[in-house]
C-alpha cells in the first residue's frame, strides 16, 4: 500500500511539473526591452488566434523572422507561427491552404501562384544579392568572374578528374535553387545534364543554413543569399568569391497573402507590418552592428 | 569527445539554470509523447486483445500487415497524416495542421501497429490454461481476458514502452505535420534536427542528452510501477501465517 502511495506521489509530481511549465499553450510573449515599435499606452494584447506563415529558409536562418516575430505578435496580439521551408514547399502549402501568408523569393513561381489565383498580390519588401561562395583556396579560380562565366568554369573543372572542385546545390525546389538553375540555363546547360554530370555536383536537399554547413564540410562551392552567408560566416571557412551586386544576382523577397486564408485581416496586417517605414528601417539595420554589413535592403513600394 | 563533454555540461547548465526555451520544448515533448502513448495504449491494447482472442478469416493476414507496419517510416506516416488533415484533404475542415494536436494524432497512428502487434505477441505467450481456468471458475468473457492480460502484463507494458519510445524519438512526422514552429510545435527531436543543420553541435547533443534522460525517467517509473504490482501480488498470494 505504501509503495503504491509513493508511486502515485512520484507520478503526481511529474505531472504537476509538466503542467506547470508552459507546454502546448502558446509561449507568453515577453516584449524585448530595446524594441517597442508601438508608442501607445495600450497594454499589449493577450495573444489570441494564430497566423501561419510559410517562409523561405533564408529569411529564417538569418534570424530575421525570429527578430520580427515578437514585434508583430506584441503589436497585433496574435500568435505568429513561422514555418521554415523552401519556397517550393511554401507555395504548395499555400495552394492547399494550410498557411495564411507566404514570404518567398522565386519570381517565376510567384507569377504562377498569382496566375492560379492562389494569391492576389506579390508585395516585395526586401532584397539582397546572391553570392557564389567557396573555399578560400578557390581551386576553380572563379574569383571576381561574372556569375554565368563562373558557373561555366565550375562545371568544366568539376568534371576534371582529381580536381578539388565541388558544388553543393540546395536541391530542394527553393527560390535559391531556382536562381541556381537559372544560372545553369544562362550558362547553356540543361539542368538535368548538370545533375547527372558527376559526383562533383552534390544535391543537399536542405535549407540554406544546412547547405552552407555541408559546403563548408566538403570545402565546396555553393550559391547562397548574402544574408544567410553573412550570418553563418563565423562558423564557416568559405569566402564570397563572386559578389557582384547586379540584376542577375538580385534576390527579392516578397510577401503574398494566400487567398484561401481564414484570417485575411490579420494576414493583411502582416503585409502592412512588413512594409511599414518603421519595420523597413529595422530590416535595413538588421545585423549591421553584429556583422558590419546590411543583410537585407528594404524595398517596399519599389517595382522589383 | 571534447564536443560530447562540452555538450553534457551544456545540458546540465540548461536544465539547472532553467533555460525557458529548453524547458518549454521539453515539457511539450513530454506532453505530446505521453498523450499519444496513453491514447495509443487505451486504443490498441484492447484492439490487440480483440484480434488475439477472436478467430476470423484473414486473422493471419491482418497480423502480418500489423507486423509489416512496425517498419513504417515516420516521414511516410507524416505524409499520410498531412494529406488527410491538410485543408485540401478529407479532414481539412478541422484546420489542425501545424498544431500539437495533429502531432498527437499522428503519433497515435504511428505507434498503433507496434502496440497492437506486441500486445498480440504478449498474449500469445500466456498459457491457454490461464484463460480456461478463469472460465471454469465462472469468469465472464471480459474477466477471462483481463486475467490473461494480467499474466502478460510485463510484455504488454513493454509494448506500451516501445510505443512511447517510438513516439518520443521520431522526427519525420513531427517535422512534417508540426512544422517545427518555435514556441508551438517544436519538440526535442525537431529542435535537434534544426540545431544540427545550423552547425550548433553542442546544443544538439545537449538536447539529445535531455531526451535520453526523459526516456530514462519514464522507463524507471514504469518499471517501478510493475515492481509495485508484483510486490502487492506476492503479498496477497503469501499464505497468512
Amino acid at each position: 500500500m505504501k509503495k503504491i502511495l509513493m508511486l502515485l506521489l512520484t507520478l503526481a509530481m511529474l505531472l504537476s511539473l509538466v503542467s506547470v511549465l508552459p507546454a502546448c499553450n502558446e509561449e507568453t510573449i515577453t516584449p524585448s526591452p530595446t524594441l517597442s515599435p508601438t508608442t501607445t499606452d495600450v497594454p499589449p494584447l493577450k495573444p489570441v488566434g494564430r497566423l501561419t506563415v510559410a517562409t523561405t529558409t533564408s529569411l529564417y536562418d538569418t534570424g530575421l523572422w525570429g527578430y520580427l516575430e515578437p514585434m508583430f505578435e506584441q503589436k497585433y496580439g496574435v500568435n505568429l507561427n513561422i514555418i521554415s521551408v523552401g519556397s517550393g514547399k511554401a507555395f504548395q502549402y499555400g495552394k492547399t491552404g494550410d498557411v495564411d501568408v507566404l514570404t518567398v523569393h522565386e519570381p517565376k513561381a510567384e507569377q504562377d501562384f498569382l496566375a492560379g489565383n492562389y494569391s492576389s498580390a506579390r508585395v516585395p519588401f526586401a532584397y539582397n544579392y546572391f553570392v557564389i561562395v567557396g573555399p578560400p583556396s578557390d581551386p576553380a579560380g572563379i574569383k571576381d568572374m561574372a556569375p554565368v562565366d563562373a558557373f561555366k568554369k565550375l562545371i568544366t573543372m568539376g568534371n576534371v578528374t582529381g580536381s578539388q572542385v565541388k558544388f553543393v546545390s540546395r536541391g530542394d525546389g527553393s527560390g535559391t535553387h531556382a536562381a541556381e538553375q537559372r544560372l545553369w540555363a544562362a550558362a547553356g546547360y540543361q539542368y538535368a545534364d548538370v545533375e547527372k554530370s558527376g559526383s562533383w555536383y552534390i544535391e543537399a536537399g536542405a535549407g540554406m543554413g544546412p547547405t552552407l554547413v555541408m559546403a563548408n564540410e566538403k570545402q565546396a562551392y555553393t550559391l547562397s543569399d548574402m544574408g544567410t552567408f553573412i550570418s553563418y560566416k563565423t562558423k564557416l571557412n568559405l569566402t564570397a568569391l563572386v559578389n557582384q551586386q547586379n540584376e542577375t544576382l538580385r534576390n527579392v523577397y516578397c510577401v503574398m497573402v494566400v487567398n484561401s486564408t481564414k484570417n485575411k485581416t490579420m494576414a493583411n496586417n502582416l503585409v502592412t507590418f512588413l512594409t511599414s517605414p518603421e519595420i523597413q528601417d529595422l530590416m535595413g539595420k538588421y545585423g549591421v552592428a553584429e556583422y558590419g554589413t546590411q543583410l537585407f535592403t528594404p524595398c517596399a513600394g519599389q517595382n522589383l | 569527445m571534447h564536443a560530447i563533454a562540452d555538450a553534457f555540461v551544456l545540458a546540465v547548465k540548461m536544465i539547472f539554470t532553467g533555460n525557458p526555451e529548453v524547458y518549454s520544448i521539453t515539457a511539450r515533448t513530454l506532453e505530446i509523447s505521453i498523450s499519444s502513448t496513453v491514447i495509443g495504449a487505451l486504443l490498441f491494447v484492447p484492439l490487440g486483445c480483440l484480434i488475439y482472442f477472436n478467430n476470423f478469416r484473414g486473422k493471419r493476414l491482418l497480423i502480418c500487415i500489423i507486423q509489416t507496419c512496425y517498419s513504417l517510416p515516420t516521414v511516410f506516416v507524416g505524409l499520410l497524416v498531412f494529406l488527410v488533415f491538410s485543408r485540401a484533404g478529407p479532414l481539412g475542415i478541422f484546420g489542425i495542421m501545424f498544431t500539437p494536436q495533429v502531432m498527437v494524432i499522428g503519433q497515435v497512428v504511428l505507434i498503433g501497429p507496434i502496440v497492437t502487434g506486441l500486445t498480440i505477441s504478449a498474449l500469445s505467450g500466456v498459457s491457454p490454461a490461464i484463460r480456461e481456468t478463469a472460465i471454469s471458475l465462472g469468469a465472464s468473457r471480459l474477466q477471462s481476458v483481463w486475467a490473461v492480460l494480467k499474466e502478460a502484463r510485463f510484455a504488454v507494458l513493454t509494448a506500451i514502452m516501445v510505443g512511447f519510445g517510438r513516439a518520443i524519438s521520431e522526427v519525420g512526422l513531427a517535422l512534417m505535420v508540426g512544422g517545427n514552429i518555435r514556441g508551438y510545435t517544436r519538440v526535442l527531436t525537431t529542435a535537434i534536427s534544426l540545431e544540427t543543420g545550423k552547425g550548433e553541435v553542442a546544443l544538439s547533443l545537449a538536447l539529445g542528452f535531455i531526451l535520453v534522460a526523459l526516456a530514462l525517467i519514464v522507463t524507471v517509473l514504469a518499471n517501478r510501477f510493475l515492481k509495485v504490482k508484483e510486490a502487492d501480488v506476492a503479498q496477497s498470494r503469501a499464505p497468512t501465517s
